[in-house]
């Protein structure tokens, strides 16, 4: 047949998946709600954020959840002028590994700035919360990093 | 020895004797998938005159997210025949990692010959979304960050180091877009300079454009064969003299991004570096690698991994950067290389394949035209 | 709000655009002008409807068209009272394996204007279509299979594709 008879059509994959989330990852989610963020200690001293369950790197069991941030360094970053769709911001941002105050890793999040002259591997970035009220247990309790007092 | 590092008795003699691959493309704009690779899988037993009959083993690669199709992969059986009943397999995962379970299969002896494909559509969804879903659903899919912005964050890192800069990534991207030019099947190719290149935009800093792999259609194949009867297939059969495979945390955070212990481990557990990959004193010596990086700066963080010196070819085939199947592009780089060896320009080669974020996982496959003297490490 | 998270939700949303390919193009158009097109293998002689562009068990391009007509059989069938999410047939209806005359493999439909206790294997069927102005590239152009009033066919001529 020719070619150009190929039938196409839109097709949409759509779930909402419902995960238990577990001791730990539970642990530091509801400490979003609360405003709070918490990390994992290892048996080698290190402090993972976000906690996992395990060290990461030897698989030992962690130890006690410890707070760290709100504030912290960013380790590296990256400027999206065109966000894509149901990314944390809605307008040109950096995306950034914020290795927060007494933590030994760094966290995935997004850092709200003027563009990529306002950003810099090292310079100290604040989290910026939703309203109390907004937060669910989620890492999108946290909205945005912002650089440190700019908020 | 690293934990988790067993020294295997001799390695049974496995070879890749035939090599196919199709045209990649921006877009397959008319076949689907079995149509796609019906004509590669009819092309890899051609070169050798063999049949699926012929065939103790099959093992596939693929991802049914990319075409939004529960098991797309058992369809793409069409394309090779099930029947009679066959002994098959198949990885969610680029078909290099399905190459790895066929030599493993292989290596238990009751088989001699295997079958391994993989195939991939990017064009049929936003590749970016579908490659977001392989994140840790709790801490980083949430924020949708896709390949290009993981990417970006490694770059930066990178350059922060001071070894690199965009310059180099530049140069990476040139000289495949020029190699590619000798690669019939190659997507992106031509002659550009870095500089001109640094004229790109950025995608996500300090990502340009020429730095990021293109989207691409297409499928691929390879017959491996074991012993004697490698030789009697193949004049030059590609030896797989070692191969192994090691993946890091997928916590990014907890990663350091700019180097790839990974790839140095597994080019240890392939036999190419006489302190097992443990150290970072020893450095791999081949004539030819083929590095499956798609981004530009994850080339130069691979040639560090496995300290490879000014004397090897790195990706004649113009590498990911030159065509990106998802799924395809790490079994087309055992390909690549095997091919070398099979044609007579190199007497040894190396192929990489990468899976999840950053090089997150990282395979080695070490090749010669000779098999390994004791029968491998 | 003390109590502590235990859940997490989270939204997939992939669209796409789906490419039927050749061969099932083929097909729907075929859906689409009230016929039900197969696709013959060279190697083998079997006719797969819908044909899929590759034989499944040879491995070659099936490249003979045939035109099969509106009759076949109930190889199997089921008999459904679970509704599922989405559902617009009543219940309870019959799903069965239907064999087109000239057909070497069986494919699912739905079974109307038969009671659910007289409904078997063997039992001859035909296709009613939706009006001519309604057809399409979409198995919606077939609105069920109803019994054909010819007598069952023997076991023997539908057993192997069971």
């Amino acid at each position: 047949m020719a070619e150009s008879e190929v039938l196409r059509a839109p097709h949409r994959i759509e779930y909402t998946y419902t995960r238990s989330v577990g001791p730990i990852i539970g642990a530091f989610l509801t400490g979003l709600r609360d405003g709070k963020i918490l990390g994992a200690t290892t048996p080698g001293g290190r402090v993972v954020v976000p906690p996992t369950e395990y060290d990461p790197i030897t698989s030992e069991d962690i130890g006690e959840l410890v707070e760290v941030g709100p504030s912290g360094v960013v380790t590296t970053w990256a400027w999206t002028d065109t966000p894509l769709p149901d990314q944390p911001l809605d307008r040109p941002f950096a995306w950034a590994l914020v290795q927060l105050d007494g933590a030994d890793t760094g966290m995935l999040h997004a850092v709200d700035a003027a563009g990529p002259r306002a950003m810099a591997s090292g310079m100290r970035v604040t989290a910026r919360w939703r309203p109390a009220g907004e937060r669910i247990g989620h890492l999108r309790d946290i909205e945005c990093f912002e650089a440190e007092g700019a908020g | 020895m690293a934990p988790g590092t067993r020294r295997r008795g001799p390695a049974r003699p496995v070879a890749v004797v035939s090599f196919a691959q199709s045209d990649s493309l921006r877009r397959e704009e008319h076949r689907n998938d079995v149509e796609m690779l019906q004509p590669v899988i009819e092309d890899v037993f051609a070169r050798v005159g063999l049949t699926k009959d012929d065939m103790d083993f099959v093992c596939s690669g693929s991802c049914d997210y990319l075409v939004g199709a529960p098991f797309s992969f058992v369809g793409a059986l069409d394309a090779v025949g099930a029947w009679p009943p066959m002994r098959e397999s198949h990885v969610e995962m680029d078909g290099a990692f399905a190459l790895y379970e066929a030599w493993t299969q292989l290596q238990e002896d009751d088989i001699d010959t295997a079958l391994v494909y993989s195939f991939g559509r990017s064009s049929m969804s936003e590749i970016g979304r579908v490659l977001t879903l392989q994140l840790d659903p709790y801490y980083m899919a949430p924020l949708w960050p896709d390949p290009v912005a993981l990417a970006a964050l490694q770059a930066q890192a990178l350059i922060d180091t001071g070894r690199y800069g965009e310059g180099d990534f530049a140069a990476v991207a040139a000289r495949s877009r020029r190699d590619a030019k000798d690669n019939p099947h190659a997507q992106v190719k031509g002659d550009h300079t870095p500089e001109e290149l640094l004229g790109d935009d950025y995608v996500v800093t300090p990502l340009r454009r020429h730095a990021l792999p293109p989207i691409t259609d297409g499928a691929t194949a390879v017959i491996l064969a074991a012993g004697d009867r490698a030789n009697a297939l193949c004049e030059r059969p590609a030896w797989i003299t070692g191969m192994d495979h090691r993946i890091e945390t997928h916590a990014l955070g907890a990663r350091d991004l700019t180097t790839s212990p990974t790839t140095r481990r597994a080019a240890g557990g392939a036999g190419l570096l006489d302190d097992d990959g443990e150290g970072s004193g020893a450095s791999v010596t081949v004539d030819v690698a083929e590095l499956h990086a798609p981004f530009a700066h994850q080339e130069l963080i691979l040639r560090d991994a496995l300290g490879l010196g000014e004397g090897v070819t790195i990706n004649p085939s113009g590498g990911a950067l030159a065509a990106n199947g998802i799924m395809v592009a790490g079994l087309v780089r055992i390909g690549e290389a095997a091919s070398r060896i099979m044609d007579g320009t190199a007497a040894t080669a190396l192929a990489h394949a990468t899976s999840g974020p950053c090089l997150q996982q990282n395979l080695v496959c070490a090749l010669a035209a000779e098999p390994a003297g004791d029968g491998g490490r | 709000m003390s109590e502590p998270v235990t859940m997490l939700e989270t939204p997939i949303r992939i669209d796409y655009e789906f490419t039927a390919g050749l061969a099932q193009s083929r097909y729907l158009k075929g859906i689409a002008e009230g016929r039900f097109l197969g696709q013959r293998c060279p190697k083998c002689g079997k006719v797969y409807v819908p044909p899929r562009g590759s034989c499944p068990t040879d491995g070659v391009p099936t490249t003979d068209e045939v035109v099969l007509g509106n009759t076949g059989i109930v190889t199997t069938y089921c008999v459904v009272n679970v509704p599922f999410q989405g559902q617009s047939i009543e219940l309870p209806y019959i799903c069965a394996q239907i064999l087109l005359d000239g057909a070497n493999i069986a494919f699912m439909g739905l079974i109307q204007e038969v009671p659910t206790d007289e409904i078997r294997m063997g039992m001859r069927v035909e296709a009613v279509w939706v009006d001519k102005k309604e057809l399409g590239p979409t198995m919606a152009s077939v609105k069920y299979f109803r019994p054909s009033g010819e007598s069952d066919a023997a076991y023997e001529t539908y057993s192997e594709y069971l």
